[in-house]
């Protein structure tokens, strides 16, 4: 039994005149501790696919078992429980309450989880920025923080509650390519070192290149999952002639 | 989450918009000093009533003759109390501090060459100062022994002065009531007019043995009734069922006939007046209640601008594993935060605002004395009702807010 197992989930959008199909019948795999990569163009259905991964949406359409158990027929209380303890997100804005404090801001998972003591959520949190390298921004707010360190916040948050999925949607997208490495880098490790499954969202080929496996999206379908990057590149440009980089 | 972190988390964004806080929280103080300053006002104005009634007797009882049955001839107001009836209700019943005879008179008073007929000339007992409470401005009141001897003495009231002596000290001198002189040996203290607005100051008191032998020539010890005071007015139904025992038994009434007298009590309008100033205290807190709702209006106002907002606070806060209720208790208590703050503050004001206003009355207008009335239960419920505002004008927008999607939420910019 794979981790995640996804069984023709389609979404229909329905806009009153017309029908919007974000996914078209998909069907996927994918095991605990891998490295997911979805790309695509804008409108394939990417962040649709993320959304419905992510438990934030229910597909109109299809099974989706997480670690067993089927999201589709859940309650949003019991999909906000499923967020709470088995995913973390990262978000391309990254999405961090302002005038908040660094450390207030990784403590939010804890508060909504079962009952862990004001001390206790205080030092998970603390070591959980100490692990990206904020111990000396605990109590930084937001605005305080530049991209790179607001991102590594993100991550903390998104890990304090130790999930064994973490969820990325362009999480690179507002930061500059050397942040954009330490950022990478950081989830390459997270990977390897803590068997973490990561999926994520991106148009930067550098970072889906780090993924070991990739998934091409095209209107609302996977038209693509390979672990070969050079055959992701050959889909996404069939006209670019392809120079290594 | 537990309903500590909540409560600090909600602090904590009021903090953070303090002038909209402050503001929010000032229709609430308004509404709730408005409710606080009219229910001790009113209160205050019920007690002011309640002990200007005790001061003209609320627990005055009044024995009348009833009915009598005489040869088989049934008639009412028939003579069937005595002066010692009087005597004996005061000697021996426990509950009662004293009792007068009243032997009702009338006629035109002479000094001089002015005249006036009183309103109210009566023969009564030398305790009846005692039973009414009432006292004597100058000189004194007719002794046990003017009313054994029938002396010919009254004690006037300060309208009668007014319009018999303008220059003149009243006392020592004689006024005449059908062409017999009567020495005035005392003077009534003013006490205005009565609740119905009857002049309480136009009045001759007179010793009740002297008007019955002197005026009425009668030779009979009737009396038209017998004024009782009781010790206090929760004595009132004691000295009632006293009184009724001690006349059924000199009057050799068995069980089961019908007595020869009533004993009525002023409790009944006592508790009458009680609800005119409950109904008032009502209605003024019911317009007060006005600028609560309206403060509560501003409650819901601001907490909707706030959940619009905080749309995407709220979907990080559910990506993150926050279930409805958690965002709906996190709004809701804001709300409430707001409410109860304000709810404090304007209990504050309003009982400031209430001590002051009753001081002023009192400074401003010396026959009042009003009484500083500050209600504990008034106090509580007003607290209560200052929550039960923000979690009525909270709910709606906590609710909107925790409906929300949170794919939605989190896009909203």
């Amino acid at each position: 039994m794979s981790l995640i197992e996804l069984r023709d989930v389609r979404r229909v959008y329905d806009l009153g005149e017309v029908e919007v199909h974000a996914l078209r019948s998909v069907t996927l795999d994918i095991d605990l501790g891998e490295y997911v990569a979805l790309v695509g163009p804008s409108g394939s259905g990417k962040s649709t696919l993320m959304n419905t991964l992510g438990c934030l949406d229910r597909p109109s359409h299809g099974s989706y078992l997480l670690d067993g158990q089927e999201i589709v027929t859940m309650t949003r209380d019991q999909r906000a429980a499923i967020r709470n303890r088995q995913l973390g997100f990262v978000f391309q804005n990254f999405n961090l309450l302002n005038r908040t404090s660094a450390i207030e801001n990784v403590e939010l998972p804890l508060m909504y989880g079962r009952g862990i003591s004001g001390r206790e959520r205080r030092d998970r949190a603390k070591e959980m920025l100490e692990k990206v390298g904020l111990g000396d921004r605990l109590d930084h707010h937001p605005s305080q923080l530049s991209g790179g360190q607001q991102q590594r916040v993100a991550i903390a948050r998104a890990l304090v509650n130790r999930p064994s999925i973490l969820m990325a949607d362009e999480p690179t997208g507002n930061l500059d390519s050397k942040t954009s490495r330490e950022v990478i880098e950081l989830f390459r490790k997270l990977n390897q070192e803590q068997k973490i499954t990561v999926i994520l969202v991106t148009h930067d080929q550098n970072v889906a290149r780090n993924a070991k496996r990739t998934l091409v999206l095209r209107d609302g379908s996977v038209v693509e999952d390979t672990s070969d990057f050079e055959r992701v590149l050959r889909v996404l440009n069939p006209d670019l002639e392809i120079r290594p980089t | 989450m537990t309903l500590m972190d909540t409560l600090r988390i909600a602090i904590r964004a009021l903090l953070k918009n303090k002038m909209r806080a402050a503001l929010t929280i000032f229709g609430v103080v308004i509404g709730i000093a408005a409710v606080t300053t009219m229910v001790s006002i009113g209160q205050s104005a019920g007690q002011l009533v309640q002990n200007q009634f005790e001061t003209l007797g609320t627990n005055v009882i009044v024995v009348i003759p009833g009915s009598s049955r005489n040869s088989g001839v049934r008639q009412s107001g028939a003579p069937t109390l005595t002066a010692d009836d009087a005597v004996a209700i005061a000697r021996d019943c426990a509950a009662v501090l004293a009792a007068s005879p009243i032997v009702g008179a009338g006629g035109q008073v002479i000094f001089g060459n002015e005249n006036w007929n009183p309103k109210e000339m009566m023969g009564v007992g030398d305790d009846y100062l005692t039973v009414r409470n009432w006292r004597i401005a100058a000189g004194g009141f007719f002794t046990s022994q003017d009313v054994d001897s029938a002396n010919k003495v009254c004690v006037i009231g300060q309208t009668v002065i007014a319009k018999l002596f303008q220059t003149v000290n009243p006392i020592g001198q004689s006024i005449r009531i059908k062409n017999i002189p009567f020495r005035i040996v005392g003077v009534l203290e003013k006490k205005g007019a009565n609740m119905v607005g009857d002049d309480q100051d136009d009045i001759v008191l007179l010793p009740h043995s002297t008007v019955r032998k002197r005026l009425f020539g009668s030779v009979f010890n009737n009396v038209h009734a017998i004024m009782v005071s009781a010790r206090s007015p929760v004595l009132m139904s004691d000295a009632t069922r006293q009184i009724e025992i001690l006349l059924s038994e000199r009057h050799q009434i068995t069980p089961g006939q019908p007595s020869d007298f009533r004993v009525q009590n002023t409790t009944e309008i006592a508790a009458t007046l009680g609800i005119i100033t409950g109904t008032m205290t009502l209605m003024l807190s019911a317009i007060a209640g006005i600028s609560l709702v309206v403060g509560g209006v501003g409650i819901m106002n601001i907490m909707l601008v706030s959940v619009t907002e905080r749309t995407r606070e709220i979907g990080i806060r559910m990506a993150l594993g926050a279930r409805g209720k958690d965002i709906l208790r996190q709004f809701l208590i804001e709300a409430v935060v707001l409410s109860s703050v304000g709810g404090a503050i304007g209990l504050a004001l309003g009982i400031t605002a209430s001590t002051t206003a009753t001081m002023m009355i009192n400074a401003y207008s010396p026959a009042a004395d009003w009484p500083i009335v500050v209600s504990i239960p008034a106090a509580v419920v007003a607290m209560g009702f200052a929550a039960a505002v923000g979690i009525f004008f909270g709910y709606y927008p906590a609710r909107r807010a925790s409906r929300l999607d949170p794919i939605d939420a989190l896009r909203y910019e």
